[in-house]
């Protein structure tokens, strides 16, 4: 923690508004899902056998864990490209990030239609290691728990563990060269998932380089990410923004995206996918959305100066999360089609009910965010005012 | 101190990284797996089929599933797909004037939806608690309800839409045809073909089944030709166990002995071409049909099977985790330096 930004405690009431609509947002969640256990899955989700996976799969846990790569992305920044500086951005990001994972993790036993089986997955006797699924669920299980440690320094200091921490803090680097590891390996896993559907994918989304399109898209999210929830906390609190270090970032963000851009056009060329996107269909239409959303960080935040102003940056950030919403919407709801059944096809749009899951899990980050940041050291003391 | 040669420090880490995502490795490389010797399926013959559903009906017995309705009156069986309750369905494709059958301009032609056990099956690469096995001397791709967690990867993962989710209830399980393989040790076959009229469907080796099928494609069309029904007996296939006296069950090969149930029918228009024979690696189940089989609802697929190309990825990256422990290897070692205990930093910022 640089000695220039200690840590420290937002403080204020914990009951207002925003905790309280969140509050509510929760319980409608906790209502559907005692529905849904009750009564099984169909009760409440409009899922089907064309389209097994919805939102909860799709949103709550590939897009969440997405969102939730800002920790890793700034802790790789500071710790393995040793850019110090960003330090002060360390603990939110990892923050949300603890949150956006453990929720993903919680959210997965929603979906799982023989929950109480759910422990066979970290079972050696039940695993199958061709699986991609496997991979993805051991990883992200190590990672959830590899992040509550690297977190934990947060709640020693509140509690005066001094010892602890300062034993912890000595073995820090084995858990953040595995909070750097286990991302990578899940995040890029996690697009790997559509490799085996096969041509069930639009060609626009099934290439065998998906993993690498999805470790660097997660990379590019987690800076957008941490690009928006530093303007959504400086304004809720009435802080003051860390432009001086989101300026820099910004600009590495746009060098990962460019790469992730070249990468993604270049695969496309040579599998000669391109011509899927110039089809008049609903696939091509959503594959230049999410063109759109990945482009646009370049013409938002091109320069030193439009890097300065919040509004932007925030834009960026925005861009950027709906690029990779859409990444991984097109890829396994849009472009996904199990193209059978002679008599009738097979469509998929979210029920209120499967909504309100999603948005209560959202509800539950962002009120686990304002309580920890409220009451534990997290955001960087506010200096006065020069 | 961040200096440039940190810097470039991190940049060799997480670019042998991402260099270890694109890199191929051929010594992982996975190669599409083929049927096993022994395999058990079916032949479907669509110009033979006359759309009866008598097999939707048995296949229903058989697997204790109870009756669907689409219909107003709730009065018999009217699934409109498989399901988690329905395993095997004869799905009907119509063309205009519908005068003609096995035609595919103004006509009809029939076509029967259940697991073609697969070669290499897509749903036993993706589960990933091995609820789904493929028997290494049978072939067949069974379901075990009590290692499944119910993720339903296995259905987004089939390419033919087989397996299939209970939605309608809280403890869903997963229902897909098993090829009757509970009924295999008193000696009973796939309840479709047992009860098939016509010999459409056609229980056997996999192996006799696609002669039997290139048979049929090497004769002419409307010629009269031989059409076994029921099991398809392998040519030196010898009674092995019943009573000399014609008394008792007679078995041969395990299975129950029946009188010969061939008949005399006329060769169909067939498409050059045996279904499963070689899609994504092979199916046990084959399929001959006179309209285009894209047209009956069947995917185009090539003989290369997406699991074959998921597991290259994935052990590639994974094989022996030789990969991520390199990389972690290199990441602990940056890491080292980079991570400044805060006492220590604070000490360094003051002095």
């Amino acid at each position: 923690m640089s000695a220039h930004h200690p840590a420290a405690p937002v403080g204020g009431k914990l009951l207002n508004t925003a905790t309280l609509v969140c509050g509510v947002l929760v319980a409608a969640m906790l209502a559907v899902l005692f529905v849904r256990f009750l009564f099984g899955l169909g009760a409440v989700t409009n899922l089907n056998d064309g389209y097994p996976w919805g939102i909860w799969v799709v949103v709550d846990v590939i897009i969440g864990s997405a969102f939730a790569c800002g920790g890793f992305s700034v802790a790789m920044l500071v710790y393995i490209f040793n850019r110090g500086h960003y330090h002060p951005l360390v603990r939110p990001a990892l923050l949300a990030s603890l949150f956006g994972y453990t929720l993903a993790g919680v959210g997965v036993i929603f979906d799982l239609g023989r929950w109480w089986n759910f422990w066979h997955i970290l079972w050696p006797g039940y695993a199958n290691p061709n699986s991609v699924m496997l991979e993805v669920a051991l990883c992200i299980s190590a990672y959830i728990t590899v992040m509550w440690i690297e977190f934990s320094p947060v709640f020693m200091e509140k509690l005066g563990l001094k010892v602890a921490k300062a034993k912890l803090e000595k073995v820090l680097f084995v858990f953040i060269a595995l909070g750097t590891l286990l991302p990578m390996m899940h995040q890029s896993s996690l697009g790997t998932m559509l490799v085996v559907m096969g041509p069930q994918v639009n060609p626009l989304w099934q290439t065998p380089i998906v993993p690498l399109l999805y470790l660097l898209s997660a990379i590019v999210i987690g800076y957008g990410v941490v690009l928006f929830e530093s303007c959504v906390a400086a304004s809720a609190y009435r802080r003051e923004i860390e432009t001086h270090l989101l300026q820099p970032m910004a600009k590495i963000m746009l060098g990962v995206l460019a790469v992730f851009l070249a990468i993604r056009v270049g695969d496309l060329v040579v599998r000669g996918a391109l011509g899927h996107a110039l089809a008049p269909t609903l696939e091509a239409f959503f594959f230049w959305l999410e063109m759109g959303c990945f482009v646009a960080p370049f013409l938002i935040v091109a320069t030193p100066g439009a890097r300065r102003n919040p509004a932007r940056l925030f834009l960026a950030g925005v861009a950027i999360m709906m690029g990779g919403i859409l990444l991984r919407i097109n890829g396994f709801l849009i472009g996904y089609d199990t193209g059978l059944g002679v008599d009738y096809g097979w469509n998929y749009f979210p029920s209120i009910a499967e909504m309100l899951v999603t948005i209560g899990m959202f509800a539950a980050e962002v009120l686990g965010y304002i309580v920890i940041t409220r009451r534990f050291p997290v955001l960087p003391r506010e200096e006065v005012a020069h | 101190m961040t200096t440039r040669r940190d810097f470039l420090r991190g940049c060799l880490a997480s670019g042998a990284a991402a260099a270890a995502a694109v890199a191929p490795a051929p010594a992982c490389a996975r190669d599409t797996l083929q049927r096993p010797p022994e395999g058990l399926g079916l032949l479907y013959d669509a110009t033979l089929c006359v759309g009866c559903q008598a097999c939707v009906a048995a296949c229903k017995r058989a697997n204790e599933n109870p009756a669907e309705f689409t219909a107003m009156d709730k009065l018999w069986d009217t699934p409109l797909d498989t399901s988690g309750h329905t395993f095997n369905l004869i799905k009907m494709y119509r063309n205009g004037t519908m005068e003609t059958k096995d035609s595919e301009l103004n006509g009809f032609s029939f076509m029967k939806t259940s697991c073609m056990h697969c070669a290499d099956p897509s749903c036993v690469s993706a589960c990933p608690v091995s609820a789904m096995q493929k028997d290494p001397e049978t072939g067949v791709v069974g379901y075990d309800p009590d290692a499944c967690i119910g993720c339903r990867y296995c259905v987004a993962a089939c390419p033919f839409g087989i397996p299939k989710y209970q939605y309608d209830s809280p403890t869903g399980k997963i229902g897909k045809c098993e090829l009757c393989r509970h009924r295999h040790k008193d000696g009973h076959y796939s309840a479709c073909a047992e009860v098939c009229p016509t010999g459409a469907t056609l229980f056997g080796r996999t192996e006799d089944l696609l002669a039997e099928a290139k048979r049929r494609l090497a004769l002419k069309p409307g010629e009269w030709t031989t059409i076994p029904r029921g099991r398809l007996r392998h040519a030196q296939e010898k009674v092995l166990a019943g009573g000399e006296d014609g008394k008792g069950q007679k078995h041969r090969h395990g299975w129950r002995d029946e009188p010969d149930q061939s008949y005399q029918a006329q060769v169909g228009n067939y498409l050059q071409h045996v279904y499963g024979e070689t899609e994504y690696g092979g199916t046990q189940v084959l399929k001959l049909s006179a309209v285009n089989f894209q047209k009956v609802g069947l995917p185009d697929l090539p003989p290369k099977s997406s699991a074959a190309t998921s597991e290259t990825i994935q052990h590639t990256l994974y094989g022996g985790l030789i990969m991520p422990i390199a990389v972690l290897a290199g990441l602990t070692w940056v890491a080292r330096r980079n991570v400044v205990p805060e006492a220590d930093e604070k000490k360094g910022d003051q002095s």
